[in-house]
């Protein structure tokens, strides 16, 4: 079996794992985590250094920070198959005494998870100074930061959007998921977001518009070459371009499945049309 | 009454710059960022000798404490600082998630707090923020005394594992105590032994506590006064022992009686031995303009209000 068609199982199995996760709580994020899904699986599986050992010292590795914290379950899941920690514990998502809140923490402990998110802006401030951390320490590694496009409203971003561009922050890449989506409706209904490549070209920043964010190819190569772009004195963001819901054709493409459950039913049409590959937990 | 004397007056955030240019000495992990207020917070000492291990942040409080909270992820030890105002209330979220409850092992150290802020007014001077921050789970809140406390304060905390709350102000008071006192994270400082009432005060508080001492030890009351430099983990032991003498209480200091020094004593007495107490406290009000000085007399902080206090908790007993 070639990598890819790996990749691809990979990717269809954490499809899987978001759904059943999210039925059996009748709760959590479905729709963002779908349309993040290759993202974190290339993230995790081709692009980031990663100890071996799972230690979480943060030192001698690449690092991963989900600022938009309610998509969880693609975290979760895409962190047990890379080995953070077992799969059978997706099991326990949103339970009461679980690893595994509702939104990701430090507090329980988990493996793979380096601060709290969910409320949201606060993610990228966090990325910028473990990248600035990394500096002092002489460890050329790269920092990844996640955020959603509709979390660019929260004024903190630009915030750390000045910050990591005025200071250099160039071992560092921050995507964002660009989906248009956002609880109440579209962004451009909600509060539009403007042209955020030139906002943040603006700020000083190397900006790659990723077009095909689901397309897991299509990711790998753009974060390769956005790898390619660290080190030449400008922080690094990614456009990614998805499709809220991916995956799942009743999801796709509406914000009406941004925190929603499905019922049994809807369960067996998104299993159905992400076949088991690796073995459900 | 034990005698207090003092060779100068200073302000406490000299004393957090100089404890951070001690520390920047001896402790290379320990960092510094700095919304915009370099010269108030007096760390130039610190940046000059490590300017490799300062964060100048600009004036984005918000994006500090998540800067903060990433640094501490490869094992530094950030100090950041602003006004309290700036430390606290503006970036509550920010500390909770990003710090407190992902047990973060940020210090954040908040200079100017209180009415003694002074001209500026209100808007500045918060009197909320030991509340505030005392609510946060495994957040330590320290609020030194003296200059000579405060930088003995700043020392200590680097080598606490977990978020603290280090709470100093603007004013030049009297440095008193020992230039070489051990400063112990959540031990009283037992400034009197006395029989009458306990008087348990925090910051510029303390130097008005042992002022009011000496006042009331002209009348005849004997005070036993604490230092309660550390609001939480509070040091339970000391104030349950030295109101089992004196049988009432007078708390002080410089901050809301909603949320404060006090509220957390009278818990403890709840708990343990209900007491007779009286708060010196501003009474849930805003600041304004004025020196420190007027301030303090204006809202009641002060050597005369406690003494007036101890007076009324004493017809209680």
């Amino acid at each position: 079996m070639s990598d890819t068609q790996k990749l691809q199982d990979l990717t269809t199995q954490v499809r899987r794992d978001i759904v059943r996760m999210v039925h059996k709580v009748n709760s959590g994020h479905p729709g963002g985590s779908l349309g993040c899904t290759e993202f974190l699986v290339a993230l995790y599986n081709e692009i980031m250094e990663i100890k071996d050992d799972f230690t979480m010292d943060g030192i001698g590795e690449d690092l991963f920070f989900l600022s938009n914290g309610h998509i969880s379950p693609v975290f979760y899941s895409v962190l047990a198959r890379r080995g953070y920690f077992p799969v059978k514990e997706l099991d326990t998502f949103r339970l009461l005494n679980s690893r595994l809140q509702g939104h990701p923490t430090t507090h329980e402990g988990l493996p793979g998870i380096r601060v709290a998110s969910g409320s949201l802006g606060q993610g990228m401030s966090v990325a910028i100074g473990a990248a600035q951390a990394k500096k002092l320490n002489n460890d050329n590694h790269i920092i990844y930061s996640l955020h959603g496009d509709g979390e660019l409203q929260e004024g903190q971003n630009w915030e750390a959007i000045m910050y990591a561009a005025g200071n250099n922050v160039d071992n560092l890449i921050s995507t964002i998921d660009y989906n248009g989506q956002q609880i109440d409706g579209a962004t451009k209904d909600v509060l539009p977001l403007g042209d955020l490549k030139a906002k943040f070209e603006a700020f000083g920043w190397d900006v790659l518009d990723l077009h095909h964010g689901n397309d897991l190819d299509a990711v790998i190569k753009g974060l390769k070459e956005a790898k390619s772009r660290t080190g030449k004195g400008k922080p690094v963001c990614i456009l990614l371009h998805t499709v809220m819901g991916n995956g799942v054709d009743f999801m796709m493409g509406t914000h009406a499945w941004h925190g929603k459950a499905p019922n049994d039913e809807q369960l067996e049409k998104a299993l159905a049309q992400n076949p088991e590959t690796l073995g459900d937990y | 009454m034990k005698k207090y004397t003092y060779t100068e007056k200073i302000d406490t955030r000299s004393g957090f710059g100089a404890g951070m240019t001690e520390l920047g000495r001896t402790n290379p992990n320990v960092v510094a960022l700095c919304a915009d207020l370099v010269g108030s917070l007096k760390i130039a000492d610190f940046i000059k000798e490590n300017p490799e291990r300062f964060f100048q942040i600009g004036i984005a409080e918000a994006n500090m404490m998540g800067i903060a909270a990433g640094l501490t992820i490869g094992g530094k030890i950030p100090f950041t600082g602003t006004f309290a105002n700036f430390s606290t209330g503006r970036v509550y979220d920010q500390i909770r998630q990003s710090i407190a409850y992902s047990n973060k092992n940020v210090k954040i150290c908040a200079s100017h707090a209180g009415l003694t802020l002074g001209e500026d007014g209100a808007t500045h001077q918060i009197l909320e923020d030991i509340g505030l921050m005392k609510m946060l789970p495994g957040m330590t809140v320290i609020n030194p005394c003296d200059f000579n406390q405060t930088k003995a304060a700043t020392i200590a905390i680097a080598e606490h594992q977990g978020p603290v709350y280090l709470r100093f102000g603007r004013p030049a008071v009297p440095n008193f105590t020992p230039a070489d006192q051990k400063f112990e994270i959540g031990k009283a400082v037992k400034i009197n032994d006395g029989t009458d009432v306990t008087i348990i005060a925090t910051g510029h508080l303390v130097w008005e506590s042992i002022l009011a001492g000496e006042e009331l030890a002209k009348q005849g009351i004997s005070a036993d006064i604490l230092d309660i430099h550390t609001i939480k983990p509070l040091d339970q032991e000391a104030i349950l022992e030295s109101v089992a003498k004196t049988g009432c209480v007078v708390t002080a200091e410089e901050h809301n009686y909603l949320g404060g020094l006090g509220e957390s004593v009278a818990r403890v007495l709840a708990e343990n031995n209900p007491t007779p107490q009286e708060f010196v406290a501003t009474q849930d009000t805003f600041g304004e303009s004025g020196t420190p000085a007027q301030l303090m007399d204006k809202y009641g902080l002060n050597s005369e209000a406690i003494v007036k206090a101890v007076t009324k908790v004493l017809k209680r007993k």
